[in-house]
């Protein structure tokens, strides 16, 4: 009896904080709700480029099924020029995610770095840091898309491109605020006492301390770029047409409102259900990161 | 106070002129050629070339952009190619739609999130927490201008409540300030709640209840000071988006403000129109910012102490 249970405490140490966090994780239904539709969703942007030919199936109009309601033939009806809503959304999946991940992980490397130099070392380094964030900030990122698009053409990468700056600012204030709250700490203190070099004392004290902020805010900003992603597209500048880019799809919508309103309904319900999968699994994964709010 | 507000006033002329410049820059590498653009259907080259040294198009960019800024300071952004009006003016006389949307939206938001983050909070874990967070997932997670047409379809061509868009009255405002409000309630709601979770869990909060506080006044006296500071944080880095929105909302209901007046200069490739709205908009942010920051250093004393301290 005492080796087993002397065992079992053993195999409850040995669990790295990776699999405690997976495990807590894991507990969470709607994070795991979440992780399962973004798998099926991976899945289907994937896929769909082997399933369906993009020039007849996905591009291609069909001007005698046009505007067609939600059947059993086409499960999400066709749009003003015929074409499958159904195979449109499933393809159009690929922009969103690639979107949304890339910006938000490129703004994340970039304003981690400046956020932390800002807020540990504070003057001068602040000084030139929040300025210069200051004036990206100032601008509203539709304006810098409207900047970016019209000096570099409409594309997928320029989109990408534009929406990074947008992430990389919000990752500065967010790390500098956290990492100017945590400088003042006693741990801090004592991590320096100790004889810890500064790079050190922020990449192993400060940083993770102010994780469960920045990691509200990726989650969080993968949502909201895929919705400015979209939001670009839907006012013409940003996925080029007749890319099936959820966005686009709704404006093209637009005109048929009256008669087929479903048109503008599903793809916003699409970008809605994966914002909100991407939402869940954030919020779970901050409760699983962040032991503080361990019960 | 006063030096620090000082401070942040002096140390906003080189972001503004920085920002314009890099926009001037941009926009008039995009522009292409305005005095082809402003020329007769059958002018010749040497009228254009006589148009081109009229607008002043035949200095150097370093010149251009001193004599733009010189300009701005006269409320002088130069006509649009398109309906030869005078940009400043066009700008000053939307601008006051803009923000009466983005006014109302930022109230509505308010005015839903704040009581509703503090009483997820104070009722965390119940069926109560569990619905407040529900509206708050889907309102973030919903795309505005979408919202904006649902909006659209059930409230103007089913009930036939509200118009579909255009200005005419307060009956119009609602529909679009719902549009843009409503996502930011949703953002605002959350952080209200972990922000006040946060700070109920800190010892003062305890030290508050055994000292025989009435919960009342340990949420308002105590716990909603200090959970108030992200909430700020937050409302202040949603400015630039609830501008974003207005864009949108404004494209949506055809609202005419500055977001329609930048788009539909696009479209019709009226240059001088949109590089004077982008850096206004851009000067218009610099001060809202620095409103916050403000309003930042007022409610955390801590802040405050920083800069007096350091400046």
């Amino acid at each position: 009896m005492e080796a087993v249970k002397k065992q079992e405490e053993q195999a409850l140490k040995s669990r790295t904080l990776l699999q405690e966090t997976w495990r807590r994780l894991l507990k969470n239904k709607g994070a795991v709700v979440g992780m399962v539709f973004l798998l099926c969703l991976i899945a289907a942007a994937v896929l769909s480029g082997f399933i369906f030919d993009y020039d007849t199936q996905v591009i291609g109009q069909n001007i005698k099924e046009r505007l067609q309601w939600p059947s059993r033939e086409h499960i999400f009806g066709t749009d003003e020029l015929g074409r499958d809503i159904f195979i449109r959304l499933l393809y159009g999946a690929r922009y969103s995610l690639v979107i949304g991940c890339g910006s938000v992980f490129i703004g994340l490397v970039i304003g981690v770095i400046f956020g932390a130099l800002a807020g540990f070392y504070g003057g001068v380094i602040d000084q030139v840091v929040m300025r210069i964030n200051d004036m990206l900030y100032a601008v509203p990122n539709i304006m810098i898309a409207v900047v970016v698009v019209s000096l570099l053409g409409t594309s997928t990468f320029n989109l990408l491109l534009a929406l990074c700056v947008t992430c990389a600012t919000g990752f500065v204030r967010i790390t500098r605020a956290a990492v100017m709250t945590i400088r003042g700490q006693e741990y801090v203190e004592s991590a320096y006492a100790m004889g810890l070099p500064t790079w050190k004392v922020i990449a192993k004290h400060i940083i993770p301390n102010c994780l469960s902020p920045i990691i509200v805010q990726v989650t969080l900003l993968i949502g909201t770029t895929i919705i400015n992603a979209s939001s670009l597209s839907f006012l013409g500048i940003g996925v080029p047409s007749p890319a099936p880019e959820w966005g686009a799809m709704l404006s093209s919508g637009r005109s048929q409102i009256r008669n087929a309103p479903y048109i503008c309904v599903i793809p916003g319900l699409a970008i809605m259900f994966t914002v909100l999968a991407l939402n869940l699994l954030g919020d779970g994964l901050r409760d699983a990161l962040d032991p503080k709010l361990k019960k | 106070m006063f030096r620090y507000v000082l401070k942040r006033l002096v140390l906003m002329i080189p972001v503004i002129l920085v920002t314009s410049l890099l926009i001037y820059f941009a926009m008039s590498l995009t522009g292409g050629d305005p005095a082809v653009f402003l020329a007769p259907e059958n002018a010749t080259d040497a009228q254009i070339q006589q148009i081109r040294v009229d607008l002043g198009l035949t200095d150097s960019f370093p010149v251009r952009y001193l004599k733009y800024m010189a300009g701005m300071l006269h409320g002088d952004l130069g006509t649009s190619y398109v309906t030869k009006r005078d940009v400043f003016r066009t700008f000053i006389e939307r601008l006051p739609n803009t923000m009466q949307l983005a006014g109302a939206s930022v109230l509505i938001a308010t005015l839903i999130a704040l009581p509703l983050g503090i009483y997820t909070a104070i009722h965390e874990n119940t069926w109560k927490d569990t619905l407040g967070m529900i509206f708050a997932l889907f309102g973030v997670s919903m795309p505005n201008f979408w919202l904006g047409l649902m909006l659209i379809i059930v409230f103007s061509l089913k009930l036939k409540w509200f118009p579909s868009g255009g200005k005419s009255g307060p009956l119009s405002l609602v529909l679009p300030a719902l549009t843009v409000g409503l996502g930011l309630a949703a953002l605002i709601t959350r952080t209200t709640r972990s922000s006040m979770l946060d700070v109920i869990r800190q010892d003062y909060i305890r030290t508050a209840r055994a000292k025989g506080c009435s919960e009342k006044r340990v949420i308002r006296r105590h716990a909603l000071p200090n959970a108030l500071i992200p909430i700020i944080t937050v409302i202040g880095m949603q400015l630039s988006n609830v501008m974003t929105g207005s864009v949108l909302a404004e494209s949506v209901f055809s609202w005419p403000g500055i977001g329609r007046l930048i788009f539909e200069s696009i479209s019709k490739r009226d240059t001088p129109m949109v590089t004077g709205s982008i850096i206004m908009c851009s000067i218009l942010m610099v001060l809202i910012n620095l409103l916050v920051d403000i309003v930042y250093a007022f409610f955390d004393p801590r802040i405050k102490a920083q800069y007096t301290h350091k400046g």
